[in-house]
């Protein structure tokens, strides 16, 4: 009889990464064969795909349920106006820049912030976006509340602009899908998990809580931030009240709750599913917020594990599997 | 000078009675059920929805309107924690927020479906212009006054209820630990759905003084949510009149903002509640026994 065996790995998990490699191939030789159009909405389902993971991160294993990750999202983009307009910095170089200055003023929101339990957490952070957006609608050097455009980009020729933002939004999104990937295998991943699991249990086994989710919401804030940079790029105009809209957060929340919450897999179809239901029911205005808000209502009552759960229960499928499985030797 | 200051303060404390308002309602969920009603501000403004649909259909004066209001959004307040809000409780922090979050998108997209999002206010001729002249700075609306004792009156009443009555006994029995009570016969379940729907009648008196006293718009919503949960913060956890004083705090910091600069209005009362959390966490009014 041989010793038990702990795998990481999965049938699925083995194809997908095959899967994966092809989707990234493709995803890479996309401004060679498509337009800019193609372009200009895949870096959107980016920035929705990184916002999904990251706060996903913080909510779902975190426990951090936060409504007000649009703060991040509009300091992100309005450091990338500030650098680029009024420093004269590269635009690209900007984007990580907007990630590093984000989690920077993340440092004292979330010393602040962690005063507040749980659900006065969520509306706390939500107070802090408004903080923001007030203090940038009264800086007039940004435009005060009527905002800017990114007259740096114009320096940039259009050929080069369009592919260069596509792939720098490419490559954050799979940084952002590897970050969280990598960081759950690790040790602080078990951490993570254990903290969703249970707070109280994790803190008993020498797990420090506190500062688990301090990094997670450091994270999560540098995700947000660059999603600022590479989504204000795109559309090259930046206001306050667009750019610290509450609507960012509750779309990523409809995305990962009716995708599957506390997996990798769920803000990715979350997303998939975002995109092609507002193709199509883009028209119907508010009519497809209440359905995407009853939606989620729905799912969180009935079905808490959302899509991905209810697939991965039922056919015990891992793409991305962050769990170690005890096999036993024959 | 002083005059057209004092005048500033005053109005800041009658705005923030209904804060206070707006803010009992929240802390009493928070204290029965430990639920954060994300849709509060939502729900607030539905009152007062709710209200201008008498108006118009029958042309209801707004205060001839506020007993159906209330009774309908006590009505409502109770069925949605029946059927909906006592499901997400007991299993963890992540049901009961992203259910009422949801719920607070799908408020204010119907009130936009249906209204507009064009600004409404509540009609009621000569009542809420008349004012009472208090030399030559200070002036005091009798309907800010009105409002501010209705808050006082709101406080009294909540305390009355917990203090005195047996319902008062359950709820605070069922926030203590909701498993013993079930041994005495209180049904747990019931005792949330009257708090939430006593809740919702409080919200609908807010909501109702808020649509007469200024215009309102389907995305006001999270406005109202954030001022009572910056009332609360500030007051401190679990006596309602320091969430009544957390109310008035923030009313008069608006106010004074506004005063400055109207860009700086919101942002001053936003700063008091910053300021409170980093010196004062437990609020300046912490319930002491």
């Amino acid at each position: 009889m041989s010793a038990a065996t702990v795998e990481r790995a999965t049938a699925a998990s083995r194809i997908g990464a095959g899967g994966a490699v092809l989707l990234l191939a493709a995803g890479i030789s996309l401004p060679w064969w498509s337009d800019a159009g193609t372009m200009r909405l895949a870096v959107e389902f980016f920035c929705f795909l990184i916002m999904a993971q990251m706060w996903n991160l913080l909510a779902g294993y975190g426990g951090l349920v936060s409504i007000g990750q649009q703060a991040y999202l509009g300091l992100g983009g309005y450091a990338l106006f500030a650098l680029a307009n009024h420093a004269g910095l590269n635009p690209f170089l900007c984007v990580p820049l907007a990630g590093l200055i984000a989690a920077l003023i993340a440092w004292p929101t979330a010393k602040l912030m962690f005063r507040l339990r749980g659900g006065y957490f969520a509306i706390g952070t939500w107070a802090v976006a408004e903080v923001f957006r007030l203090l940038l609608a009264n800086v007039s050097t940004f435009g005060g509340g009527s905002g800017q455009s990114l007259r740096a980009m114009a320096a940039i020729p259009r050929e080069t602009r369009e592919p260069a933002a596509y792939l720098m939004a490419l490559a954050a999104a799979v940084a952002a899908i590897a970050v969280v990937y990598l960081l759950l295998r690790s040790r602080h991943g078990l951490a993570l998990t254990a903290i969703r699991d249970s707070e109280v249990a994790a803190a008993s086994q020498g797990i420090d809580v506190a500062f688990t989710k301090f990094w997670v919401y450091l994270v999560s804030a540098a995700g947000f931030g660059v999603v600022g940079a590479l989504y204000y790029m795109n559309i090259l105009r930046i206001s306050p009240n667009a750019a610290f809209d509450v609507n960012w957060t509750a779309y990523v929340i409809f995305i990962v709750v009716i995708g599957g919450i506390g997996t990798i897999e769920g803000p990715i179809i979350g997303t998939l599913l975002f995109f092609l239901l507002r193709e199509t029911l883009a028209e119907f205005g508010a009519w497809y917020l209440i359905a995407l808000g009853l939606i989620a209502v729905v799912v969180m009552l009935w079905f808490p594990g959302g899509i991905w759960g209810a697939v991965s229960r039922k056919f015990d499928l891992h793409l991305f599997p962050v769990r170690r499985w005890l096999r036993s030797g024959k | 000078m002083f005059g057209e200051w004092l005048n500033t303060v005053v109005q800041g404390v009658l705005l923030g009675g209904l804060y206070g308002m707006f803010a009992m309602g929240l802390a009493l969920i928070w204290g029965v059920m430990r639920l954060v009603n994300i849709a509060h501000g939502d729900f607030i403004l539905l009152g007062a929805y709710v209200a201008l649909v008498f108006g118009e259909t029958a042309g209801l004066h707004p205060l001839a309107a506020l007993p159906a209001v209330v009774a309908l959004m006590f009505l409502l307040g109770f069925v949605l924690q029946r059927a909906v809000l006592n499901r997400t409780l007991g299993k963890g922090l992540l049901p009961p927020l992203l259910v009422t979050f949801g719920l607070s998108v799908v408020v204010q997209n119907l009130l936009l479906q249906f209204f507009s999002a064009d600004s409404k206010a509540l009609r009621a001729e000569g009542l809420t212009t008349a004012s009472l002249r208090l030399g030559d700075a200070l002036t005091i609306g009798w309907f800010p006054l009105g409002v501010f004792l209705a808050a006082l009156l709101m406080g009294l009443g909540l305390q009355f209820l917990f203090a005195r009555t047996a319902f008062g006994r359950a709820l605070r029995a069922t926030s203590d630990d909701q498993e013993t009570v079930q041994l005495v016969g209180v049904d747990e379940k019931k005792m949330y759905a009257l708090a939430m729907g006593l809740a919702f009648a409080m919200m609908a008196l807010a909501g109702v003084l808020l649509g007469m006293r200024t215009s309102f718009s389907p995305t006001d919503g999270p406005a109202n949510l954030l001022f009572a949960f910056e009332a609360v913060v500030i007051g401190g956890l679990g006596s309602f009149w320091g969430t009544f004083a957390g109310g008035i705090l923030l009313g008069v910091a608006q106010s004074v903002g506004f005063r400055f600069d109207p860009g700086w209005g919101l942002l001053v009362g936003h700063f008091v509640f910053l300021a409170v959390l980093l010196f004062r966490p437990e609020g300046l009014f912490p319930k002491t026994r």
